[in-house]
Order: C-alpha cells, then sequence, then structure tokens
C-alpha cells in the first residue's frame, strides 16, 4: 500500500470524518439537495461515511417552483434508487404574495424563495446542523469560512465570532436555539469535484452535458426557456442551440453557455480551458460587491 | 501558456484526467506580515500557475484602482483578501484558504497575518498544515517576528519550513545578503524541533524564483520556490507505525451487521490483526475493514473506515482501537502545552471540556509555566490570556488514550472547551513527560480531583471547623534519616496548636494496606500510590497528612503530587548522608542490605534520588530534632497552611 494517497482520496476522507461527527454529535442534522453537480457529490460521500448503512439523517430541497424540469426529475429519480428520506419546502407565503423570478428583482427573489424558504425548514423541522455543498474556492468571503459555520438563534451568521478549528477537532457544542452549517466540501476546488465525479462515476443531473434547447437571449445571459411561464417579447420564438449549464439554479435565471461538451471528460476540458469563474453564470452575485457576505450575515449558506 | 493549455497539446483529456488522478494534497501556510510581502506571495503563486480567472482578475485590476498600493499595476496582493471590512483596512485578519494546482500536486494554502496578537490565527492555520513559507524582508533580514513565526510552526508540529527571503529586488540581489540572513536564521533554528528547512531568495512582486528560476540570481541553483512545493518529500510525515482508530459511530444498519466507524488516525490495519479497545483493553481480532468501494484487506491513516471484529465487543464512541503491541498512554494526567484562543482569559474556577479524537471529557487545568512565544524559553504568567502559550497539567475526569504531539500529531492533539459559552477557548499539544501511565498502571485509575461531589459537607465548612489549610508534607530521605523521628515530633508540634495532623508512617502502612507489596520498584511505586491515595482523602476532609516514606524515585514523588495536587503538597528532604543515616542504624538493616540478604534498598543496591527542588531541605545530621521541626513549622507557616 503505497505511503501517500491521492489528493482525491485525503479530500473524500476528511469530507467522510466531518459528516460521521455532525452525524454522531448533532440531535437533528439535514442535508441539503438542490441537484447540483456539489450536492451529488456530497449526496455521494454521504452514501459512502455510512455504507452499509444509510445516511441518518434526512434530505432538504428549498423549492422555488422555479427550478429546471430537469431538476426535478434528477431529484425524484435519486431520491429513489437510494431510498433517501426528502423532505421538499416551498416560502408559501412568498409565493401567495406574488414574489416571481420576473417582476421581483433577482436581489428579492432569491432573499425570499431561498434564503426565507430555508430559513422557514430549518425552523419548522428544529434542524440543528445542516449540510451545504459550498466550497472555500467559490467565492472571496467563503474563503474564510469554517467547516462549522455557527449560527445565532436567527441563524446569522458573524464574521468575526466564529470558533477557531483546529486539526480535525470539530467543536459541536451548541446552546439551545443555536445550529450549524457544516461544509464537508470546503478544501475541494471545482476542478476536484469534476475530477471526482468522473473517478467514482456520480450520476449528474442531464442539463451540465451539451443537448439542443430552446433558448432565448437576455443579454448578456442566454435563458433556457424551460416552461410555458416563461415571458417572450412579443414575437420572439426561442432559437434550438447547443447549450449546456455551469451551475443549476432557477431557470428564469440562471445562464446557458453554447457548449459542444456531451460527455464528461468534454465538459472538464472546457471547464478547463474556460477562464469564467465559476458562479458568473449566476444572477445572485453580480448585484453588489459582497453581497454573499452580506446573504451569509442574515442567514444563507 | 498554463500547464493545463500546453497538457491539452499533448494528450487528450482522457489521459490528463487519469494522470490528475495520482496528484498528492500538500497542505501550507504563509507566515509573514503585510509588510513582508505575503498576500503579494500568494497572489503571485495563484495568479503565475494561472489559478485566477479572468473576472476575477478584472476584478482586481478596478480594485487596484481604488485600494492599490502598487501605483497602477495589477496589486496581486488584493486577489487574497476577504472581508469587506478587512479589505478596506488592507488587512487580513483571520485564516483564510486558498487553492490552486499544478500537474504534480494540489496545494491548500492557510494564508494567516503576522501580527502579534493573531498568535491564534496562527496556530489554527498551522494545525493542519505540513509545510510552512516563512517570510523574511530581505531588507530587515531575521526579526522577533520571524522568530514568532517559527517557533508556533515548531509548536504545532510542522516539519517542514520554507525560509522565504523576499524583496531581493530591493538588495539588488545580492547574494551575500542571501547568504547573510541564512546564516542568522540558521543560528537561531537550531532551538528549533524542525527537521527541513530550506532557503530561497525570491521577489514576490517581481516573480523572481517563485515559478521560474530568477535570471537575477544565477548564484542560486536550488531551483524556484514551487519547484520545491511540488517535490518535498511528505510521505513520511505521518505516522505510519502505530494503528489507532478513535470511534465516531457504531453502525448498525441490521441484526446481522455491527461496525465501528472512524478515520484512521496513525499506523495501518490489516484483516486478521489482534487490536486492544481503550478503556476496556479487551483484545480481539479484526474480521473485515469495510468501505463502501468494497471490503479491504488492508487500511492505513487517513482513510475513514469501518471495522468489524472477530468478537461481540461492547464499544462506544470515544473509544479507541488501537495496536497491541505498542498501545498509546491511557490516562487521566497529562501535561501539554496550550495556547489560549479565546478574548476570555483562563479562568482557574471556570469549567472546561477537552475534546480529544471523538471523546470528551470534563478537565482541570493547572498552569505550570508560561512560553514566551518570542523565544520559546519558559516565563512567569499572571493567568493565560489569548495569543499566550503556557505548559499545563492537564486531569480530566475520564481516561483518555493519547501518545505525545510529537510522536502522534493525529492522538496528540485536543481542544479545550468552555462549558459555560461553548467556545472553543484553547488548544493542546501533549508533551512526552514521563509522568504518563500505561494502560496497566494503577496510576492511572486515580480520580481527578472531582471526586468529592457527594459529601454534604464542603471542605470549606472543614476548614472552618479545624482551623486549618488541608495539605500533606512528604518526609523523605534514606532509611535512618529521621523520617519516623521527625514525623512523629511535627504531628505532636501542630496537634498542641490546636490543628489535626495524622501520620502515615511508611512501615505501619506495609503491615496494613500494603502487606501485599515487596520492595522492587514497582512495587514502592505501588506503596507509594496508596499512602497517597490515603492522603488525599484525609485532605480533601480537611486533615493535614504526615507521609513518612522513602520514596526513592523522583518520578514517583512527582506522581504522588499530581495526585495531591501542586498546591497541597509540601516536599521535605531529610538530607542526612549515607554514613551518618547506617551509624543510627540499630536494627542493623544496612548490614543486612550490604551483605545483599535484602535485595533492593535505596543508597545501597538501588538508587535514591535526591530530590532536585524539594520545598525545604533539613540536614538532620546538623540540626537537633527540635530545630529540624522548627523549620518545616515556618515553611508551613510561609505557605500559609498554619497561622
Amino acid at each position: 500500500m503505497p505511503q501517500t494517497m491521492t489528493h482525491l482520496k485525503e479530500l473524500e476522507a476528511e469530507s467522510i470524518h466531518i459528516m460521521r461527527e455532525v452525524a454522531s454529535e448533532f440531535e437533528r442534522p439535514v442535508m441539503l439537495f438542490s441537484s447540483g453537480k456539489d450536492s451529488s457529490v456530497m449526496l455521494h460521500l454521504a452514501l459512502k461515511a455510512f455504507h452499509p448503512g444509510k445516511p441518518p439523517f434526512p434530505f432538504l430541497h428549498i423549492d422555488t417552483t422555479w427550478d429546471f424540469k430537469e431538476v426535478y426529475a434528477f431529484r425524484d429519480r435519486v431520491v429513489a434508487k437510494y431510498g433517501l428520506n426528502l423532505l421538499v419546502h416551498t416560502n408559501m407565503d412568498a409565493i401567495r404574495a406574488g414574489v416571481n423570478p420576473f417582476d421581483s428583482g433577482s436581489v428579492k427573489y432569491t432573499h425570499n424563495m431561498n434564503l426565507q424558504g430555508l430559513l422557514q425548514a430549518l425552523k419548522k423541522y428544529k434542524f440543528d446542523a445542516a449540510f451545504g455543498g459550498a466550497r472555500r474556492e467559490e467565492e472571496k468571503s467563503r474563503a474564510k469560512e469554517r467547516i462549522f459555520s455557527f449560527r445565532d438563534r436567527h441563524y446569522q451568521w458573524d464574521p468575526k465570532n466564529q470558533r477557531p478549528e483546529m486539526w480535525n477537532i470539530y467543536n459541536a457544542r451548541i446552546n439551545p436555539g443555536e445550529s450549524i452549517r457544516v461544509f464537508p466540501l470546503s478544501n475541494w476546488t471545482e476542478l476536484d469535484i469534476w475530477q471526482y465525479i468522473f473517478q467514482e462515476n456520480i450520476e449528474l443531473c442531464p442539463l451540465y452535458f451539451a443537448a439542443p434547447r430552446p433558448v432565448v437571449r437576455r443579454d448578456p445571459q442566454l435563458i433556457y426557456v424551460n416552461d410555458a411561464r416563461y415571458p417572450l417579447a412579443a414575437g420572439e420564438t426561442p432559437e434550438v442551440r447547443q447549450v449546456r449549464f455551469r451551475t443549476l439554479g432557477c431557470y428564469p435565471l440562471t445562464g446557458a453557455i453554447e457548449s459542444q461538451a456531451d460527455t464528461l471528460p468534454k465538459i472538464i476540458e472546457e471547464m478547463l480551458l474556460f477562464r469564467q469563474s465559476e458562479r458568473a453564470g449566476r444572477a445572485i452575485d453580480h448585484d453588489e460587491q459582497g453581497s454573499m457576505e452580506q446573504k451569509k450575515r442574515e442567514g444563507y449558506f | 501558456m498554463t500547464a493545463v493549455e500546453t497538457f491539452l497539446q499533448d494528450e487528450d483529456i482522457h489521459s490528463y484526467l487519469q494522470r490528475n488522478q495520482r496528484k498528492e494534497l500538500l497542505r501550507f501556510l504563509t507566515c509573514g506580515s503585510v509588510d513582508d510581502g505575503k498576500s503579494t506571495l500568494i497572489g503571485r503563486l495563484l495568479h503565475d500557475t494561472k489559478t485566477i480567472y479572468e473576472d476575477q482578475l478584472a476584478a482586481v485590476k478596478r480594485d487596484s484602482v481604488r485600494h492599490g498600493t502598487t501605483g497602477g499595476d495589477v496589486d496581486l496582493a488584493l486577489l487574497t483578501d476577504g472581508l469587506k471590512a478587512e479589505r478596506e483596512q488592507g488587512i487580513t485578519i483571520d485564516v483564510a484558504y486558498r487553492f490552486f494546482s499544478t500537474a504534480k500536486r494540489k496545494f491548500i494554502i492557510a494564508d494567516t497575518p503576522g501580527h502579534e496578537q493573531y498568535t491564534r490565527n496562527m496556530a489554527t492555520g498551522a494545525s493542519t498544515c505540513q509545510l510552512a513559507i516563512i517570510l523574511v524582508d530581505a531588507r530587515y533580514g531575521v526579526l522577533p517576528q520571524t522568530r514568532r513565526h517559527s517557533f508556533i510552526c515548531s509548536l504545532l508540529g510542522i516539519q517542514h519550513l520554507v525560509v522565504t527571503i523576499n524583496k531581493m529586488d530591493l538588495v539588488g540581489y545580492s547574494e551575500a545578503r542571501f547568504n547573510e540572513i541564512k546564516t542568522q536564521y540558521s543560528e537561531f533554528a537550531a532551538k528549533l524541533d524542525i527537521r527541513d528547512i530550506h532557503f530561497i531568495p525570491i521577489s514576490a512582486l517581481k516573480g523572481d524564483n517563485i515559478v521560474e528560476s530568477s535570471a537575477h540570481m544565477p548564484w542560486y541553483k536550488s531551483g524556484p520556490l514551487l519547484n520545491h512545493l511540488e517535490t518535498v518529500h511528505i510521505a513520511s510525515d505521518r505516522n505510519m507505525a502505530d494503528f489507532r482508530l478513535p470511534v465516531q459511530l457504531v453502525l448498525r444498519p441490521d441484526l446481522n451487521f455491527r461496525g465501528f466507524a472512524g478515520s484512521i488516525a496513525s499506523g495501518r490495519v490489516r484483516v486478521g490483526d489482534e487490536v486492544m479497545i481503550l478503556p476496556s483493553s479487551r483484545k480481539t481480532r479484526v474480521k473485515s475493514i469495510v468501505t463502501a468501494d468494497g471490503d479491504l484487506t488492508e487500511a492505513q491513516c487517513p482513510m475513514p473506515v469501518v471495522l468489524t471484529l472477530a468478537e461481540e465487543i461492547d464499544i462506544s464512541r470515544g473509544d479507541v482501537i488501537t495496536d497491541v503491541e505498542n498501545p498509546p498512554h491511557f490516562g487521566h494526567d497529562f501535561e501539554a502545552n496550550l495556547v489560549w484562543l479565546n478574548e476570555k482569559p483562563f479562568d482557574p474556577d471556570g469549567g472546561y471540556l477537552i475534546k480529544h479524537g471523538t471523546r470528551t471529557a470534563p478537565t482541570t487545568l493547572n498552569i505550570i509555566h508560561g512560553i514566551d512565544v518570542n523565544t520559546l524559553e519558559s516565563k512567569s504568567l499572571d493567568g493565560l490570556h489569548l495569543n499566550e502559550v503556557a505548559r499545563c497539567e492537564i486531569s480530566t475526569t475520564t481516561p483518555l488514550a493519547f501518545d505525545p504531539y510529537k510522536k502522534n500529531r493525529a492522538t496528540g492533539a485536543f481542544i479545550v472547551i468552555d462549558r459555560q459559552t461553548s467556545n472553543t477557548v484553547a488548544c493542546g499539544m501533549i508533551l512526552d513527560s514521563d509522568l504518563q501511565a500505561g494502560p496497566t498502571d494503577p496510576w492511572a485509575t486515580v480520580a481527578g480531583h472531582e471526586g468529592r461531589a457527594r459529601s454534604q459537607i464542603s471542605l470549606q465548612q472543614r476548614e472552618r471547623r479545624l482551623g486549618q489549610k488541608p495539605g500533606t508534607i512528604l518526609l523523605t530521605g534514606l532509611t535512618g534519616s529521621g523520617k519516623a523521628t521527625l514525623a512523629f515530633e511535627l504531628e505532636k508540634r501542630l496537634f498542641e496548636l490546636g490543628k489535626l495532623p495524622v501520620v502515615l508512617h511508611g512501615l505501619d502502612l506495609r503491615r496494613q494496606i500494603a502487606s501485599d507489596l515487596g520492595f522492587s520498584a514497582d512495587d514502592r511505586s505501588e506503596n507509594l500510590r496508596r499512602i497517597g491515595g490515603i492522603a488525599r482523602i484525609l485532605n480533601d476532609n480537611g486533615v493535614i497528612a504526615i507521609c513518612a516514606v522513602l520514596a526513592p524515585l523522583a518520578s514517583v514523588r512527582q506522581r504522588v503530587k499530581k495526585l495531591l495536587g501542586a498546591d497541597r503538597y509540601l516536599e521535605v528532604y531529610l538530607s542526612a548522608p549515607l554514613e551518618v543515616c547506617k551509624s543510627r542504624d540499630q536494627a542493623g538493616i544496612y548490614q543486612l542490605a550490604e551483605a545483599g540478604k535484602i535485595k533492593v534498598f535505596p543508597g545501597i543496591s538501588s538508587p535514591y534520588e535526591v530530590p532536585e527542588s524539594p520545598d525545604l531541605t533539613v540536614p538532620t545530621h546538623e540540626l537537633t530534632v527540635a530545630e529540624s521541626v522548627d523549620r518545616i513549622m515556618s515553611l508551613l507557616q510561609d505557605r500559609g497552611w498554619i497561622d
């Protein structure tokens, strides 16, 4: 047996260690499941961590009702395949108030559907630990995020009041009403994620693969017209183009890229050569500098 | 052109992926202050390895105009800044993690700031790293902070240091200056416990010796920084010899399967290996090593595995599965270096927990002395505050299976948690001291300092009733040095003052609770453990104990001290020389010993270790009994045990 393990095996080991610690030390953990690639890797690791048993916690989908239809289908297939306990929560108050991705503006929309939806679900089920797939490499303010990220009883994050994290020894003590977000993929990069998906042959949502899809141009983005709810200009017809997605969010807000990459190696090749930051395709970070940091303070992942 | 692009020109993506799967991981930290050019160095590494995306670079170019200090050039330091407020101040104030990779390795950088008050952050960053880059400004050479950074790395067990002499462009790329600083650093580095120290002259700003060898410094032949990071030998950093697996959780998916899940903390394990479970000390064999990728015949640290065992043994989270041949220390008491991480200083009356491996246990902490992080020398401390380091005695209510940190980073580390606030307030590195007990050592079963929880009468009430502070006076010395005589005289003197003393006389006790023991070193140790145990009970009940015992070994006396608590223990050495003792011997014991009829006799056929720093030395060959007792009485007054 070689002395050192590969970097992916090391990352896998770290993630599994974290998941087992959380499962042992918290009373009501939950794992967020968005059907994205990071989520899929996180699920794969959770299946490994508790093998031959099942992950001893439920999975949670915060459903904005505006996910791609392919995402819903993928989610249901995965849940059935592994016999997972899936909880789905939607911020119905916001839906009733008419919040939608077209009229509300991306800031208000995301705040209501994603953030408030998440907080409602955490409160409803009294979860004390929630796994998220965020990675430190993704965004500047994430670079300093702990693996165990503490939130007060209002689910708020105070960057000045986080616990030092030493070695792989995680302090899991919380006071009543407090909770943590756990980021088992903290030290993975986008390349690691893709490399691991390739190595482990992890099933992905088909939207990551290029295919002919009907799109409209909303500068600077190409939007996949996923269902009849998408408002088209008078006389506008979607154009079928070979496109795929680098990240998955609500379909009206998530830009597609033109691509011929219809296999994993091709996607990885494209990713390696494509010098655009991962989240550039998602509208939510562009609103203001430091917006992710602000969202985290408010309770966002 | 990036490594990736070059690669993709030559080979297809499949072979790239194959090759990429064989990369190793290296975690390192960078130590230096803002002025040393640390952020610029990291920015340079990220930039020159093409880790930065175009849109990030564009943002930095934008910011360079707003915040930059480079007068229009792209300020690479801005790439690594994090939170908003800090960005405005132009400094980083926490640990931030950066990532980049090359064809050979993936790297995780723990970016920690270099200000004096941030020992905490450096310790945090260093805890997960294998290597540290120490930045030295070529103009100023080795500064106090350079030493401090190096010492903290040493304290946290970093095995590889790279001393980068930065800003070589500002000293004319002078080889002489480089060598001067190298010599300066090497002199003090002799004190460090780090085996691999490498020096590189660089300019982070200009890119000299970062990714490519510098054309400005042809005299330097050992290759650029990145090359060193890619090739430094890290395979033997981990402890692969001593198998330890702290159990995280027990998996029982169905009635037929019972497995113990955990990450292998050190060493390796094979199916069929005999293993021991701590604390039960029960032994069994490994039946299978289960993973989601199939059962293995062998596994090693840091792999997460599930073990099934040949026999049904009661095992739960916190237990440790370990080597039989080479088990860890097991006990309540050990010494450790502690780094205090919290704004709220150490409170001697506060409640603390230790999390070590997967076990959390209530604990008491006693400061022995502080450690100056600028010199690594001991210093006295008034309490223990944020960013201070101290050597401490730790006593946990539940025994732990541990190794010295130096020998085993994974089982020698722990964190301290404040019970009130639940915050992580300190981190600890267990020291290799000779006080540590093995799993079969009876000293290990002695309870901690919380054993009196059940009595309804408090110690304060007893002290008021008896009008005294309890404690133990250990009179040690050779046979014939006057231990018993002095003990009973001292007892009488105290009693006359209205105190309540009790003498524990070695020979008396040997007829009672120690009648099963002989005089070997082990039996003497056990005898003293029992006497210490009784003294402890007496002290806990407000009574002064006077122990008249030979106690020839310093290590055993030290254990008694630990058992009783340093503030309740006085060591009095009766220093009459051997010849005087022999002349006082009326029973003829020395004659028997010298004739070999008593096999183990301290002072004759086995060592008597003279106390190095007793609380008092009484030359009983020079003083009368009354004078000797006077000296002990004044010691008791000095220490506030009597008025």
